[in-house]
């Protein structure tokens, strides 16, 4: 199939197509969906469970990912630890060192993140980079201009080689949905990210808006669920940017519930990407706990 | 492992009374029948008790409405206007209310009550205020003229919505009105009376008489009703058209339906799958325009079905206040009972049946949402209207024999149509005798959308521009 662009374009053109009217319709009647209570709590603590906490700021420092580092280990009373953070392969040390023997995992973005405009050679040494510093994932990102150009191979061929520059460290391959356009290439970008090798399909560099939307985390879950139906392989899922308040959190966990179920309901296989979010879920963790909503001032700022 | 915990709408919102008189001239007053009570379909508990029409009742009704058509009919269009406007501003400030009354009565989820009926009910209210002093400008001529005394007569599937489809044209065009709603729902439109007074409409321009079947003969049959409007099962469709043949009323039917929808192997299957689940589960099936029988083709089959079953498997029956509910009540036992006879002919016929494991509540009426494979043109469940939730497949090869399954059927309301390809969208609607062709999509509706029907679905256009024609002199 990937032997060369006329193959690859045949199997992704031949894919069933996405109606962005249906999808987007269908993702807004899930964003209806009333998590109270007990199933608040559960989503709550699940979400927590599940966030890649990010920084990817050019005025990151060693102190900064040291205090998000502890902040992913210890989110605070009684809420489970994240699952991993995220940052720059330069960093990649700083985290790796502080959060040694947590269990929260180390990741670190690269291929010349977030654009991808670099030779292979330059995302290669990239992710090479951060996984000698001690990184378990590794998220690129797709050679967007590659992929709208229709050379799917060049796409290919580079998911392949960064997978093999990984080594262990589980590889997310980010779409940057935001900059494909449509959902037919979101759900084609999905397939080839997974014929290639991706252990995670992730939606956005969270660069570029619009980003994590419930839609576009919609077809990339059919994607998945398709793919396993195929292969047997599963894949994981994560949506990053935008997704700020426990609500936008709960409506993805919804999203997977209802369209993947169970399987995927793990921080195993998927993740929020996400800075803000993690205080806000502390937040309604709080007030499903006291009955009180607490001030700001209550839940550090890292 | 992510189960949803209960997330019941309140129903302290609604003060339904004990009993409830019928609306005339501006007033509730006592009727002349006795009083039928009822119920909510998804706990068989008495909401209520209804005053039933008789005929003198019903005259009474019909005079005020005359008396009133004077005075209505004289008044401006921008004038009419206004008082839509009201009405609908006042639907829309009670629409959380409504919404549980409405699901109350008909058995429906509050999710479809909350965001379907009542945003339509209210958008055609202001569409047709829209309309009331432009009336001149809708192609009927310079000065079109309204009828009189529109009797209209609505059925239980959707209570307010239906009244709105009849209301707020007559209104806008003149007309005044007697409404009988459906015996099994008739809170909303009782509420409803409450909103004519509450928007200080004149007496007599909206009148509602509860009542079973004698009470919507006596409204059809009266004769000083100028216009009859009915929407509900064909067989009482006929019986009506029997009634005003030879009489100056005019007359708009809109009966039942047995909509393909049709999938073809290019279409977008997720979408598409989405669009079948709704064209038949919506409303728990009890919708003239359901998607009752998928045409899909053969190319297809298995992966659409198996698709299809493991969305079905999704699908959350129970309580229809609970936010979460996709599939509510069964509105009467009645009906239970005649998906239940439909249902055995399908599986006695032949046909292969299958429904989702899922649990249904002890009390009240419920059906599980339904699967049937290996369906031929000739079974029952194919030709008659389950109004249920009740799919019937069948498959094709070709888009000439989808478009003759498709049209091979005594109805034609609706169909749909599920491709990629532009032109075969058109080459199919153009071929479907059907009132309305939704492609790509299911179930959609829109004020400025006419709705009707082709044979057995009946006649006149309700809805749009085109639907101020069956209140005018034209």
């Amino acid at each position: 199939m990937a032997s060369s662009n006329a193959t690859l374009r045949a199997f992704l053109h031949g894919l069933p197509g996405v109606d962005r009217v249906g999808a987007d319709q269908r993702a807004a009647m899930l964003g209806t969906r009333s998590i109270k209570t007990t199933a608040k709590a559960k989503a709550i603590d699940l979400a927590v469970s599940m966030v890649d906490l990010t920084t990817l700021e050019g005025a990151d420092t060693p102190g900064k990912v040291r205090a998000l580092c502890t902040k992913a280990m210890h989110p605070g009373a009684g809420a489970p630890r994240v699952a991993a953070v995220c940052v720059y392969p330069d960093l990649v040390h700083v985290a790796a060192e502080a959060l040694k023997g947590s269990g929260v995992k180390v990741a670190s973005v690269a291929t010349a993140f977030p654009s991808g405009r670099s030779s292979l050679e330059v995302k290669v040494a990239d992710t090479a980079l951060a996984v000698a510093a001690g990184a378990d994932e590794v998220d690129m990102v797709i050679d967007r201009g590659a992929f709208l150009a229709g050379d799917y191979l060049k796409v290919f061929e580079e998911i392949v080689a960064v997978k093999a520059a990984c080594g262990a460290a589980h590889l997310k391959v980010i779409l940057e949905t935001g900059e494909l356009a449509t959902y037919d290439n979101v759900r084609r970008a999905s397939w080839l990210a997974m014929l290639a090798g991706a252990d995670f399909i992730k939606t956005s560099t969270g660069k570029v808006q619009p980003a994590a939307t419930l839609p576009v985390t919609l077809v990339m879950l059919e994607a998945v669920r398709d793919y396993r139906d195929e292969t047997g392989i599963q894949v994981g899922v994560k949506p990053a940017g935008g997704i700020r308040t426990t609500k936008d959190a709960i409506k993805m966990l919804v999203l997977v519930n209802e369209t993947v179920g169970d399987d995927w309901l793990t921080p195993d296989w998927f993740r929020l990407g996400a800075s803000t979010l993690l205080n806000d879920l502390l937040m309604q963790r709080e007030k499903l706990t006291t009955g009180r909503y607490a001030g700001p001032d209550y839940f550090t700022l890292d | 492992m992510f189960e949803y915990a209960p997330a019941p709408e309140s129903r302290d919102i609604v003060d339904i009374k004990p009993s409830y008189g019928l609306f005339v001239n501006g007033e509730f007053v006592d009727g002349g029948g006795p009083g039928l009570k009822t119920v909510n379909p998804a706990t068989e508990e008495p909401l209520a008790e209804v005053a039933t029409a008789t005929s003198d009742d019903v005259d009474r009704a019909v005079q005020a409405a005359r008396k009133a058509f004077g005075v209505w009919s004289a008044l401006p269009g921008a004038e009419r206007a206004k008082y839509l406007f009201r009405i609908a501003r006042i639907i829309q400030e009670r629409a959380r209310e409504l919404a549980v009354l409405e699901s109350l009565d008909n058995g429906k989820p509050i999710r479809e009550s909350r965001d379907v009926d009542l945003p339509l009910v209210a958008a055609h209210f202001f569409y047709y205020a829209g309309w009331a002093d432009k009336l001149r400008y809708a192609g009927f001529g310079d000065n079109p003229r309204p009828l009189g005394v529109a009797g209209q007569v609505i059925p239980w599937n959707f209570p307010l919505l239906m009244l709105a489809w009849k209301i707020a044209p007559a209104l806008a065009c003149g007309n005044t009105v007697v409404l009988k709603p459906a015996e099994t729902t008739p809170l909303t439109a009782l509420a409803f009376a409450e909103i004519c007074q509450q928007a200080d409409l004149p007496p007599g321009v909206v009148n509602i008489v509860t009542g079973a079947g004698d009470t919507g003969a006596a409204v059809v049959a009266h004769p000083d009703v100028d216009k009859v409007a009915f929407t509900g099962s064909t067989e009482v469709g006929r019986v009506i058209a029997r009634t005003v043949a030879g009489t100056n009323k005019k007359l708009t039917l809109e009966l039942g339906g047995k909509a393909a929808n049709i999938v073809f192997e290019d279409a977008p299957i997720d979408q598409a799958v989405e669009g079948i689940v709704n064209g038949i589960f919506f409303n728990q099936g009890h919708v003239c325009c359901a998607g009752s029988r998928l045409l899909v083709q053969e190319s297809i089959q298995e992966e659409l079905l198996d698709s299809l079953r493991r969305r079905m498997a999704t699908l959350r029956v129970g309580d229809p206040l609970d936010k979460n509910t996709d599939i509510g009540a069964i509105n009467s036992a009645e009906q239970l009972a005649k998906i239940r006879d439909l249902s055995a002919a399908g599986e006695s016929e032949g046909a292969e049946r299958w429904s989702p494991a899922c649990e249904l509540p002890q009390r009240g009426f419920w059906f599980p949402p339904t699967l049937f494979t290996g369906v031929a043109q000739s079974h029952r469940i194919a030709r008659e209207e389950i109004f249920g939730p009740v799919l019937s497949v069948l498959t094709f090869r070709t888009p000439a024999e989808a478009v003759e399954k498709a049209n091979n059927t005594p109805y034609g309301l609706s169909a749909g149509v599920w491709t990629e390809k532009g032109s075969r969208i058109l080459w199919m609607a153009d071929r479907l005798r059907a009132g309305v062709v939704w492609a790509n999509t299911f179930n959609k509706f829109d004020p400025a959308s006419p709705f009707g029907g082709y044979k057995e679905s009946g006649y006149g256009r309700e809805g749009g521009k085109i639907g101020l024609e069956a209140y005018l002199d034209v």
